[in-house]
């Protein structure tokens, strides 16, 4: 039976104007239609148009881009040729956006509550104490914390996967036909992730409405969506019924995104350095390290957040180091830098003992040690040229000057697959993911022997971010240059690190090589996280929710501990009286493989084979 | 959390004051000739000079007059004028009035007036009636107060006679005088503190008007009007609250120019002259007010940014 055309995408097309006055077409005619209680998923790389394209559904485009042919009919109405305050009654009250952070969509100065009824009660579809009841129900059904009172907090009081979900509960109080879901899930850790997911994929069963669901990650639109259009450069590829896009695609682009779909986090993906760099040597090794913020009491930091940690990283290794946001990741790579001070044991490069602050530090030291920072956007100065952006560490550490800088500034550049010609340019001019490769050649100028780099592809697509990964690959093989590698994406790590650090609430809960770490038995929280991937597999939600650690596991936050195991109120296993008060013992295992917990290895494997037999009976 | 960071600010003023209260005291001691030599004049003789000093406690070393002048001021004692040995604390009484008046009316007119014209302005970006507040606020920034007052002085006192060039205060004026004969240095403080305010708050609300939640707001249905009134202009109360500080403080203390030309006689022109006359006490004392003034405005508007922050008001 064919279900009801709400939504009615012909032609559309979006155009920006340069400064030239040069229209530049940005969305070259899209058409595609969304039925009731349908999701539409619009996916594709960044620069697709797939944003664009959602955002014609509430007659808006971003600063800048204007509409410049085509309709977008909602129940038959043109929404694009609406008088100005015709389309402001729509937006919020028939058709709803979600955007991708929602830190940044919820204003910090009103309570979440106005927020999120504001709409409603503004468009006269409820009166205040009527959406304020109804944001209640949302609040329920999304499985916030205390319905009744959460309304009341200001949105720095809740957690980012909280105000992920109360922007699902701003976007649905005023009972739209259409949501727009725009990125809502790319910014979370894995387990927030599926909480969200299973939230919204509720709430939209529930409450009957259409969706348009805006991602580049296939894996979670095989979750989520109906129907699947591919878009590229603001051209739709191909479109069609999920079922057929996920596991019959047609188009070329199409297998070229699934392709591009990180792979399950298994072992035996990651690639083994060239032989005349794999010594076995320790290079930066981190012995008994505790830190944090706020100064130190009587050699314990005030504000704790690493926890006697104790890792090496080995000559022409890729060290990664996974957990969830507030572990404690950044802040180990902040104390092998040199930018925080340890408040207690030792940073050993190469044998020798290293000051803690960076002030101290020789500038060999200095020069041997590089940070390559997350966000290339706010690392690189936007007056500087490439060339001098380059150029820079090559004069500090190297005192290389005129000519030889710049045939150096060259080689660089071509060393992460650039053209020489990018030195002359700023790098406003670049796209993100030519940008992250300055960032790196920046680090890569001071030669160093050990590259930290922090979730350097966390905020570019799939596409772009494997890309990156084959170059940090690359040059690991030509240079021999050691990585300690953060990322709370355990498919990336696994693809490419050969040893893996599991921190939890600022202990190292469980590490070894990849290829142990990534087969059983597995520390309770890295199982944890390795369910927690998506699969770009229709039903995988579903399946990945009977599983026994993810009743526990979701839903609930990093917290610090002093006493006993970090992960003990989210640990299926966890046993009163032992894992509440004391420090877990070091199960040493295969290949310097440890796992940090009060169970047994009979133990672990025991809850191996049992979870197979859960999972086995469900699919039976 | 609030309640440390609004006790760290109040000491920081006092610690403030303080550090002003020294560097006041120390360029008042090096400056040539002193209480005594003034007082005297002519009729000095060494002798008769150390004998006034030790009468006025000048003999003392300096860390005991610092604080005993500290001390003074403190209880509100604020020492003797060299002008016929009058107390300061009572010229300073007939003037701060005069002062308090011409600020509160200028900030009466100006506050009210910048807000709503800088928020129009941010309401309508680009069009001619911003382009006109932008201009026209540039204009007098750029242009010295001295060349706004003459250009009044100009056109109302010279050439239409509506007002007085210079005033004459008495005391007995009745309000509709007063009025009149506060109208020139009035309207021109007001064009002076206006323009800056009216451009922060302009600045302060597009500021905001480019995050995110400002984008939400828009995509939520909501009305420009409510958007400007209740999303952008809490999130810009610090720093509208903050150039208002600076422009009373310099109502108070900085209208020494205009206070001249007009020949108000307000504070600031008494303080101008006790440095014509060398009358260091008279001077001290002008300089802690106008050193207060500013303390205690800077310290309520940061006061009032820490009380709009909903991070600090309501923490975790």
């Amino acid at each position: 039976m064919e279900k009801e055309v709400l939504v009615e995408v012909k032609d559309l097309r979006i155009s920006a104007t340069s400064d030239e006055g040069v229209e530049i077409p940005i969305v070259k005619g899209v058409d595609f239609n969304i039925h009731k209680g349908e999701v539409v998923a619009l996916i594709g790389e960044s620069g697709s148009g797939k944003t664009t394209i959602s955002l014609a559904s509430l007659a808006y485009t971003k600063p800048g881009l204007h509409f410049a042919g085509g309709e977008v009919k909602l129940r038959g109405d043109d929404l694009l040729s609406m008088d100005p305050l015709k389309q402001r009654s729509i937006r919020g009250a028939k058709v709803a956006y979600l955007a991708q952070s929602a830190a940044a969509t919820f204003n910090p100065a009103l309570t979440i509550g106005e927020q999120v009824t504001e709409s409603a009660v503004l468009h006269g579809i409820l009166d205040q104490e009527a959406a304020t009841k109804r944001a209640e129900e949302l609040y329920e059904a999304l499985e916030l914390p205390d319905p009744q009172l959460i309304g009341n907090r200001y949105p720095h009081q809740v957690s980012g996967g909280q105000l992920q979900r109360l922007m699902a509960a701003m976007a649905l109080c005023g009972k739209p036909d259409l949501m727009v879901l725009d990125e809502p899930t790319t910014a979370l850790d894995v387990t927030t992730q599926i909480e969200v997911l299973k939230a919204f994929k509720k709430v939209i069963h529930e409450e009957n409405s259409a969706a348009i669901y805006v991602t580049h990650d296939l894996a979670v639109v095989a979750q989520i969506a109906d129907h699947i259009v591919v878009l590229y450069s603001g051209e739709v590829m191909e479109q069609g019924p999920a079922d057929q896009i996920i596991n019959r695609p047609q188009h070329a682009y199409t297998k070229r995104l699934m392709e591009a779909v990180r792979p399950k986090p298994i072992a035996g993906l990651g690639t083994d350095v060239g032989a005349e760099h794999n010594r076995d040597t320790d290079n930066l090794e981190v012995r008994e390290v505790t830190a944090g913020y706020g100064g130190n009491v009587n050699g314990e930091p005030k504000i704790p957040i690493l926890k006697d940690i104790n890792v090496s990283v080995k000559n022409g290794h890729v060290v990664g180091v996974i957990g969830e946001s507030g572990c404690g990741k950044s802040t180990l790579a902040r104390v092998m830098a040199g930018m925080l001070p340890a408040a207690r044991g030792d940073i050993i490069l190469d044998g020798e003992k290293l000051e803690g602050s960076l002030q101290d530090r020789k500038l060999s030291e200095l020069q041997k040690v590089q940070f390559v920072f997350q966000m290339a956007d706010t690392a690189l100065n936007p007056k500087q040229l490439i060339g001098n952006i380059i150029g820079r560490p090559l004069e500090f550490y190297h005192g290389l000057k005129g000519k030889e800088k710049h045939a150096k500034v060259s080689e660089i550049l071509e060393m992460v697959e650039l053209p020489p010609e990018f030195a002359s340019r700023y790098p406003m001019e670049l796209s993100g993911g030519q940008k992250q490769r300055i960032n790196l050649a920046r680090s890569l100028a001071a030669t160093p022997e050990v590259l930290l780099c922090d979730e350097v592809t966390s905020a570019l697509d799939s596409i772009v971010g494997a890309n990156v990964i084959k170059l940090l690959t690359n040059l690991r093989d030509k240079t021999g240059v050691s990585f300690v590698f953060i990322s709370h994406d355990l498919s990336t790590v696994a693809s490419f690190a050969d040893e893996i650090v599991v921190l939890y609430a600022g202990r190292v809960v469980e590490q070894g090589p990849t290829d142990e770490v990534l087969v059983p038995p597995f520390h309770p929280y890295t199982r944890l996280l390795i369910s927690s991937v998506p699969e770009m597999r229709i039903g995988w939600l579903e399946d990945t929710m009977q599983k026994r650690e993810m009743a526990v596991g979701i839903s609930r936050g990093v917290e610090m501990t002093s006493v006993g195991c970090p992960f003990y109120n989210r640990c299926p296993m966890a046993m009163d009286g032992t894992c509440n008060t004391t420090i877990p013992p070091i199960l040493k295992l295969n290949d310097g493989h440890e796992i940090s917990c009060h169970l047994t290895l009979d133990q672990l494997n025991e809850v191996e084979a049992d979870t197979r037999r859960t999972l086995d009976a469900a699919e039976a | 959390m609030m309640m440390r960071m609004v006790l760290q600010r109040l000491g920081i003023g006092i610690a403030t004051l303080f550090v002003v209260s020294v560097i006041v005291f120390v360029i008042t001691s090096i400056l040539p000739g002193d209480v005594a030599d003034i007082i005297l004049g002519q009729s000095a003789t060494p002798e008769t000079l150390a004998a006034l000093r030790a009468e006025l406690g000048m003999d003392q070393p300096w860390y005991i007059r610092y604080f005993s002048w500290l001390g003074n001021l403190a209880s509100g004692d604020l020492g003797i004028s060299k002008a016929g040995g009058a107390s300061i604390s009572s010229l300073i009484d007939s003037r701060i009035w005069n002062t308090l008046i011409m600020a509160g009316m200028v900030s009466l007119i100006s506050i009210p007036i910048s807000i709503v014209l800088g928020l129009w302005a941010a309401m309508h970006p680009g069009t001619r009636l911003d382009r006109i507040v932008t201009f026209g606020t540039l204009s007098t920034i750029s242009v010295p107060e001295f060349f706004i007052a003459t250009i009044m002085v100009l056109i109302f006192a010279v050439k239409l006679k509506w007002l007085p060039a210079t005033l004459y205060l008495t005391g007995n004026e009745n309000w509709s005088e007063l009025l009149k004969a506060m109208a020139m240095p009035m309207i021109t403080l007001v064009i002076v503190v206006s323009a800056q305010m009216i451009r922060m708050t302009r600045a302060g609300i597009l500021n905001v008007m480019s995050s995110p939640y400002i984008e939400m707001a828009i995509l939520k249905g909501v009305p420009r009007k409510r958007i400007i009134l209740r999303h952008a202009l809490y999130n810009a109360i610090g720093p509208i609250v903050n150039v208002i500080a600076l422009n009373l403080a310099y109502l108070v203390s900085g209208v020494v120019i205009v206070e001249t030309i007009f020949s108000y006689p307000g504070l600031a022109k008494l303080m101008i002259d006790g440095v014509q006359t060398r009358d260091l006490p008279l001077v001290q004392a002008c300089a802690m007010i106008f050193c207060a003034v500013y303390v205690i405005l800077i310290l309520l508007a940061d006061i009032a940014s820490i009380l709009s922050n909903p991070r600090l008001r309501h923490p975790k």
